[in-house]
């Protein structure tokens, strides 16, 4: 552990972070600490770092997403990278060979970091066993999402002091969630209790699994909780029949007032976003600036990708003036 | 070996594979004879002579060979009918760049085994006498083992309209089956039990329920969560199973469920064995051999249809086959190429390739003192020739000269690089196993030789 102290890379030992699960707590610990770093760093600096100076970071998206390419982009930029942005259109290509023949394509170009999202699970983790950089999981289908799940607890540590001993109730389409995953580890490996709530049909009885308790009713589910994380529910899932209608699904599962009564007093509210107001959240409570830390996430989100690129990237070899 | 033969080795491709000449008369002595349909399991020669089998027994030459024939010292080996392979894809015609009836014919005899039955899932598929003519001609074009098809239940896999049934087994079909699909609709497999049953012939099904697999890619359940992969019920099979042998003791039509996996459909089946049904079942080494952890993180070549399901439903299958419940293992060989499997698992082809690991795999259900020999090799020979009511798969005197020389404690590791077959996608890399076929032997023609 002295060892460790002098050498800052043997604190993280992945080469990439494809997901939560596998990481120990003092790993973890490490990302949130320098995540809490580049937080404040960011309500004050303007001027770009310099620690991923000469390096390339490329952002491969293979699914839409604003909010999250831009976040890794910002963190990029405000450590000294050169940025890339790269989205796929997935219908124009057969699938199956877009991954693998841009990985290659992209291995050529010698990127030091590749940040990518892919709408298949498990496809980030394919794409590493392809390159030679740092590979970024920036969300693969319904897998894991590593970064949200970090700046999820970044968020609830800087509010609540700690992650230790906290109930946390996730709440909503479980399953399809990669969000959720993620966070279920993180919260275990973290020392925190971890509740699901949802219709059985988004909350599989098998999720018990995970460790986690399974509620099939709001009321009982958030009862004392210290933490509600509502999940967005894709629009799509009433096609499959998971859930009969909106207005139903809001009725029973949606989060509102009276439903948030039963968590504590001081429970905070988060969601990964974009919300569905009126699907899962009700926007009398999304915002509301005393309960609801969906704002504060999103400025973690920046803090988080920059502690992540900043750790990962310390395995690297330096960059060469040419 | 003194030699009118020239004999081939494995090593040899299936395009230009033309089997082993046509021997006079080979004898094979010092053998260790099993022929699971006689129940016959000692030491004795056999002799061959132009294609059949001529003699066989345990006083055969006690005192010595006639001094003008072939002579094969087996060593003590295990001389059995040649594997039955009840379930295969060879991907001819439409998909030759994954596999052929040539190169399907080269790992098929380098395992074993000497008659293959194909599934109809080709394209075209195989719902029309022209294509059951197709397989035939080119089975004998190659000189490929012993190649018999299945014809499509519906046209165009399609499940609507049944295929013309008469006509395809007067032009050699076995028997009937929508391949990789099920049979979903109550009131087609009702009519083509009750249809088939006018000519005796056998449907069999891939019991699986479409609606409740639909976009399914595993196994339902902590791994599949854990993955945030979409899963496949396990009740998905039994439903199947359950409601065919309804229909089976509504229409008398007789009725074989493919590929087990799971352990409700175990004993769905053996229930229905209580009652005396006309019912039979196969399963497949994977399904005795792994369970869904093989998955790993998305190995894409552990995906393969039924899915691979828990350590529970394994071992219900290998009771199964102990007990009697299941007939037959099958390779359940399917070939893909590497553009199917290099791609995110959701993405990937189901498929294993099994013709030249069947032997080995099932062999592992004696070492481990699961099944007797004399049984397991029944499985693998008069038990799926059988149920498809062919002679093949026996040793008998004036019967086929179709023969497996076994050692079944050799011990070697999987290499599917390796493979004869054109494709390589097993979960099976480096695994030790024990148990090889040195000789196997079509008609008296050597299509394979590890005995030189």
């Amino acid at each position: 552990m002295v060892a460790a102290l002098k050498n800052p890379n043997v604190d993280f030992r992945h080469r990439n972070l494809l997901g939560i699960e596998g990481l120990s707590a003092e790993e973890i610990s490490l990302l949130l600490d320098r995540s809490d770093h580049y937080a404040e760093r960011n309500r004050i600096a303007r001027t770009p770092g310099k620690t991923l100076s000469g390096r390339t970071v490329i952002n491969l998206f293979f699914e839409t997403s604003t909010r999250t390419r831009t976040s890794f982009q910002l963190a990029a930029l405000r450590l000294g990278a050169d940025v890339v942005n790269m989205a796929v259109e997935h219908s124009s290509i057969k699938k199956g060979e877009t991954l693998l023949d841009t990985a290659l394509t992209l291995n050529a170009m010698h990127p030091d970091v590749l940040v990518c999202r892919h709408p298949e699970s498990g496809a980030v983790k394919l794409l590493s066993q392809k390159v030679e950089c740092v590979v970024v999981n920036g969300g693969d289908g319904a897998h894991e999402h590593p970064t949200q799940a970090l700046l999820d607890a970044v968020t609830i540590r800087r509010r609540k002091g700690r992650l230790q001993g906290l109930t946390v109730a996730i709440c909503g389409d479980v399953m399809h969630s990669r969000v959720a995953r993620s966070n279920i580890y993180l919260l275990h490996t973290m020392g925190a209790r971890v509740r699901v709530i949802g219709p059985p049909t988004l909350v599989p009885g098998a999720m018990e699994r995970f460790g986690v308790e399974v509620f099939h009713d709001m009321a009982r589910g958030l009862k004392d909780a210290d933490i509600v994380m509502m999940l967005r529910l894709q629009l799509e899932r009433m096609q499959g029949s998971y859930v009969p209608s909106i207005r139903e699904y809001f009725r029973f599962f949606g989060l509102d007032r009276q439903k948030l009564a039963n968590a504590k007093p001081d429970a905070l509210i988060l969601h990964p976003g974009p919300m569905n107001r009126g699907v899962e959240i009700d926007s009398e409570v999304a915002d509301d600036i005393g309960r609801s830390a969906i704002q504060e996430q999103v400025e973690m989100g920046v803090a988080v990708r920059m502690a992540c690129l900043e750790v990962l990237t310390r395995n690297l070899p330096e960059p060469e003036d040419g | 070996m003194a030699g009118t033969g020239k004999h081939h080795g494995g090593k040899h491709h299936g395009g230009k594979h033309h089997g082993g000449e046509r021997n006079g008369t080979v004898a094979y002595v010092n053998a260790r004879l099993i022929d699971p349909a006689s129940g016959m399991d000692e030491p004795g020669a056999l002799v061959t002579c132009d294609g059949t089998i001529a003699d066989l027994g345990p006083r055969l030459f006690s005192d010595a060979p006639p001094p003008s024939v072939e002579v094969v010292d087996c060593r003590g080996l295990i001389l059995a009918p040649g594997l039955v392979d009840m379930r295969t894809q060879l991907r001819e015609p439409g998909e030759e760049h994954k596999e052929t009836i040539g190169t399907a014919s080269a790992a098929a005899s380098a395992g074993g085994i000497s008659t293959m039955i194909c599934l109809p899932n080709t394209d075209p598929v195989i719902d029309d006498v022209a294509g059951v003519e197709f397989v035939a001609r080119r089975a004998r074009e190659v000189k490929a083992t012993k190649v018999f098809c299945y014809a499509a239940a519906t046209v165009g896999l399609a499940g609507r309209e049944l295929t013309e049934m008469g006509l395809l087994a007067e032009t050699g079909a076995l028997a009937f089956t929508d391949g990789t699909r099920a049979i979903a609709d109550s009131r087609v497999m009702q009519r083509a039990l009750n249809y088939a049953r006018t000519f005796g012939l056998l449907i069999v099904q891939h019991p699986e329920d479409p609606a409740l697999a639909e976009n399914g890619v595993m196994n339902s359940g902590e791994m599949a969560l854990r993955l945030g992969l979409r899963g496949i019920p396990r009740v998905a099979e039994v439903m199947t199973i359950e409601r065919d042998l309804r229909l089976v003791e509504a229409t008398g039509g007789r009725y074989h469920a493919a590929h087990l996996s799971t352990r409700e459909a175990v004993e769905a089946i053996r229930r229905a064995k209580a009652r005396e049904l006309p019912v039979t079942c196969d399963t497949a080494p994977p399904y005795f051999t792994l369970n869904e952890t093989a998955i790993g993180d998305y190995r894409t070549f552990a995906r393969l249809s039924p899915p691979l399901r828990t350590e529970e439903d394994r071992d219900a299958i290998v009771e199964g086959l102990a007990d009697g419940t299941i007939d037959a293992i099958a390779s359940d060989h399917a070939p893909h190429d590497q553009d199917s499997k290099r791609v995110p698992f959701a993405q990937a082809e189901d498929g294993i390739v099994g013709l030249e690991t069947l032997l080995p795999l099932s062999l592992a259900l004696v070492h481990k003192d699961r099944l007797g020999m004399a049984d397991l090799i029944g499985k693998l020979t008069c038990g799926p020739a059988g149920i498809l009511g062919l002679g093949e798969g026996r040793l008998r005197k004036g019967a086929p000269a179709d023969l497996a020389l076994i050692d079944p404690d050799k011990p070697w590791r999987i290499d599917p690089d390796a493979f004869l077959s054109k494709s390589k996608n097993a979960p099976w890399e480096n695994m030790p196993v024990q148990g090889l076929a040195m000789r196997t032997v079509v008609e008296g023609r050597v299509l394979h030789d590890r005995m030189t």
